[in-house]
């Protein structure tokens, strides 16, 4: 459905070439498109409209203009002025405090509040600080549950809340038992509301005013639409907000509401939540916000992931094998094991620039079982095979396909596949890159 | 008997509506009313509320560029008809979008519902089960959300609370299982209808959406024809993300229904004409607050009416 601003830019300009010199007018078609991306990302339409008023200042005071590649100009000003809207640099928790220091989790139902605070409550204990989970919901059938249940998975204390007690009952009692046991943290878990429930609201500023939180953090759903500004502005007025996380950012969403919160409240993001597993929370980039709702993709992040995947020595001696041709099948499977460390395929496709808009028109997935087979078909192998494939003959092909449960074909699907590769490599190491795209083996 | 709670539930309906009514028919009304010309400053204004409204771009435009042709063929004269008009086009899109379930020759009625995280899947089914139980029907209902945590809990707790018997497994045990067992107790305990709970998922993650496909796939091994109804369950606060949604869930498993949940309290109703508009599958149910009698049958005429 969205096709990515780049491709949406590049087409105007392309429609504007051989008319000379630019207008303010065809500036301003430029600005129009730019204004229905945002749009389409959900930010808040006044939002919006106000960037696209002060991006246009800065294009045309500019030398975009006379540029020959206006649409990078323009993309690269609308990209820096995103980025710094949405707050610059990464912001961090404040918990320079006496402990306990108490975190208070609001937001809209369903925002993900529960899951959040076991994630924040994971990632604190990892920095060795000794945490309590507080649930503090009373009213959705059994949340305090959940909250427990994700508590003694993780291994965390969890407050022992009593459900016919009232939330701001439930605070106090969880203050003072976190003091007494010497707690450094607690993380309180409070329930759903919106932002009209009067009563709800007035129940929230209690509980503040009783155990006076370092942190009150909005929880919202990257997928919110224009609904984002009323959401946190309300919010932000009853309780004076410190910062925002931003959650379920593992799907399609572009998240404009990013952008529209950080505007109307001023109010940092400081996480964002990435899936459904405890350690899914990452430090919210602005630059790589700004990317995403733009849907030019995500290149910072897919190199940090890799980074960590394919550790330093890995990648020296992969480059030595790859230079003395020794690169075997066992080389092969530690590849295919760093790629699956960086998460799931779809995680990573996410990450590329404009496969959100290909996604969109159904590109074939990358299969994780395919992964799964390549790896059980190469442990199947003995230590000779795996060093010279050439070995593997018709008989050999039979039993690795049994031992691996697998088909023949799958084997030679991957023995053809990893020729490849090695022929591949061996252009690699002759010319690099120039090479290989002279062999004309990568598709651009 | 419908018929006679609609009448009665009306003027409530109304003032749960009211804040779609504040945030976008007010709105319209003070943008145009008294407006001698329909000109380009005017339609600006529309679009600005319409957006706001969360109607989505298409939407919206679809809907200015018809007034704009009317205006263009000289049809709207005053600032009366152009409300009218926009009020008509709304209706016209959302009740195209209307139709009930039919129970007819389905014994029991098979519904799995899905959805992605936090929608209001599981209250959802709840308040759907306690429903039909007081209009006399058989129900059963399966908690198939072996994922989240305590999600099982919680569907235990609205069964008590209205006396519905539920089919669950412990907690991470294969939801299909689940599935295949709730259809089975259906068929042999003769229920009316079998509600089926599955656990929140992105619509994007390949692997979660091929388990949905299994669920599926097993329950027909009971029924052929089950699950009559699959209904995707959508947050009124989502923005254009809804359409990705009913999109890919509809590619994997087919959806026949959605509810549009949290409908109340704030402007946001203007979604549920976007996702009538460019999903073109059917709207069964609104949720409209917290109460068990909140989630009411959609009807396209009482909808329009509350919010004008």
């Amino acid at each position: 459905m969205f096709e990515g601003l780049n491709t949406k830019l590049s087409n105007v300009f392309k429609n504007l070439k051989g008319r000379g010199k630019l207008t303010e007018k065809d500036i301003d078609l430029v600005l129009k498109e730019i204004r229905m991306a945002l749009l389409e990302a959900d930010v808040n339409f006044t939002v919006a409209k106000d960037f696209v008023a002060s991006i246009r200042e800065k294009a045309i005071g500019n030398e975009v203009l006379d540029s020959l590649t206006p649409a990078q100009q323009v993309i690269k000003i609308v990209q820096n002025q995103l980025t710094a809207l949405l707050g610059g640099e990464i912001s961090e928790l404040n918990l320079s405090v006496r402990p306990p220091v108490a975190l208070l989790l609001v937001g809209l139902q369903g925002s993900g509040k529960t899951t959040t605070s076991s994630k924040l409550a994971r990632m604190l204990k990892e920095s060795k600080k000794k945490v309590l989970l507080v649930p503090a919901d009373t009213y959705r059938p059994a949340a305090i549950t959940q909250l427990k249940k994700l508590g003694s998975d993780l291994e965390i204390d969890v407050y022992d809340s009593d459900p016919s007690k009232s939330p701001l009952e439930i605070c106090g009692g969880a203050m003072e038992h976190a003091r007494i046991n010497t707690y450094d943290l607690i993380i309180i878990d409070s329930a759903g509301r919106l932002q009209i429930d009067e009563v709800l609201m007035k129940e929230l500023h209690d509980i503040k005013s009783i155990i006076n939180p370092q942190e009150i953090l909005l929880i919202a759903d990257a997928m919110t639409g224009q609904e984002a500004v009323n959401v946190a502005q309300a919010f932000d007025k009853s309780l004076d907000l410190t910062g925002v996380i931003l959650t379920k950012l593992d799907g399609d969403a572009r998240g404009g509401a990013a952008l529209s919160i950080k505007a109307v409240t001023g109010k940092s993001i400081k996480f964002v939540g990435t899936g459904e597993k405890a350690d899914a929370l990452e430090p919210f980039h602005p630059d790589r916000m700004a990317s995403r709702i733009l849907d030019m993709g995500d290149v910072l992040s897919l190199i940090e992931k890799a980074e960590s995947a394919f550790e330093g020595e890995d990648v020296d001696e992969l480059h030595k094998k790859i230079k003395n041709k020794s690169f075997d099948l066992d080389d092969f499977r530690k590849q295919i094991q760093s790629i699956k460390k960086m998460g799931s395929m779809s995680q990573i496709l996410d990450m590329i620039p404009g496969m959100g808009a290909l996604k969109q028109k159904g590109l074939p997935q990358a299969d994780e079982g395919e992964l799964k087979k390549i790896e059980a078909i190469i442990s199947s192998m003995t230590k000779e095979e795996k060093r010279k494939p050439a070995l593997i003959n018709g008989s050999r092909r039979l039993r690795i396909s049994a031992g691996s449960g697998t088909q023949v074909q799958d084997v030679n699907k991957l023995l053809k596949n990893f020729q490849m590769t090695q022929k591949m490599m061996k252009k690699f190491s002759k010319g690099g890159l120039k090479g290989l795209k002279r062999s004309g083996m990568l598709p651009f | 008997m419908e018929g006679q709670e609609k009448k009665g539930f009306f003027s409530k309906l109304k003032s749960k509506l009211s804040g779609t009514s504040e945030g976008l028919v007010k709105k319209i009304d003070r943008a145009i009313l008294g407006k001698k010309e329909i000109d380009d400053k005017l339609i600006e204004e529309l679009e600005e509320i319409l957006i706001m409204a969360d109607l989505g771009v298409k939407t919206t435009y679809d809907i200015l560029e018809a007034v704009q042709d009317k205006v263009r063929r000289k049809a709207l004269n005053d600032d009366h008809a152009l409300r009218e008009s926009i009020k008509s086009e709304m209706f016209n899109i959302l009740k195209s979008e209307e139709s009930r379930l039919s129970f007819e020759g389905r014994k029991p009625l098979v519904m799995m519902v899905v959805g992605v995280n936090g929608v209001g899947k599981t209250t959802t089914i709840g308040k759907l089960a306690s429903r039909y139980k007081s209009y006399g029907k058989n129900v059963i209902i399966a908690a198939g959300d072996t994922f989240r945590a305590a999600a099982i809990e919680q569907l235990d707790v609205w069964a008590e609370r209205s006396g519905i018997d539920i089919i669950k497994h412990p907690d991470g045990s294969d939801p299909a299982a689940v599935a295949y067992d709730a259809v089975e107790a259906g068929k042999l305990r003769g229920a009316d209808l079998v509600i089926i709970d599955t656990a929140g998922r992105l619509h994007t993650k390949i692997n979660l959406m091929d388990e949905l496909k299994k669920i599926k796939r097993v329950m027909s091994k009971v029924i052929p024809e089950a699950p009559h109804e699959v209904l995707l369950v959508v947050d009124a606060t989502t923005g254009q993300n809804a359409i990705s949604q009913a999109k890919l869930f509809n590619e994997a498993v087919g959806i026949t229904g959605i509810a549009v949940t949290k409908l109340d309290g704030t402007p946001k109703g203007g979604v549920i004409i976007g996702i009538a508009d460019e999903l073109k599958i059917p709207i069964r149910y609104i949720g409209v607050g917290e109460g068990i009698n909140d989630l009411r049958d959609f009807y396209a005429d009482e909808f329009v009416e509350a919010i004008f």
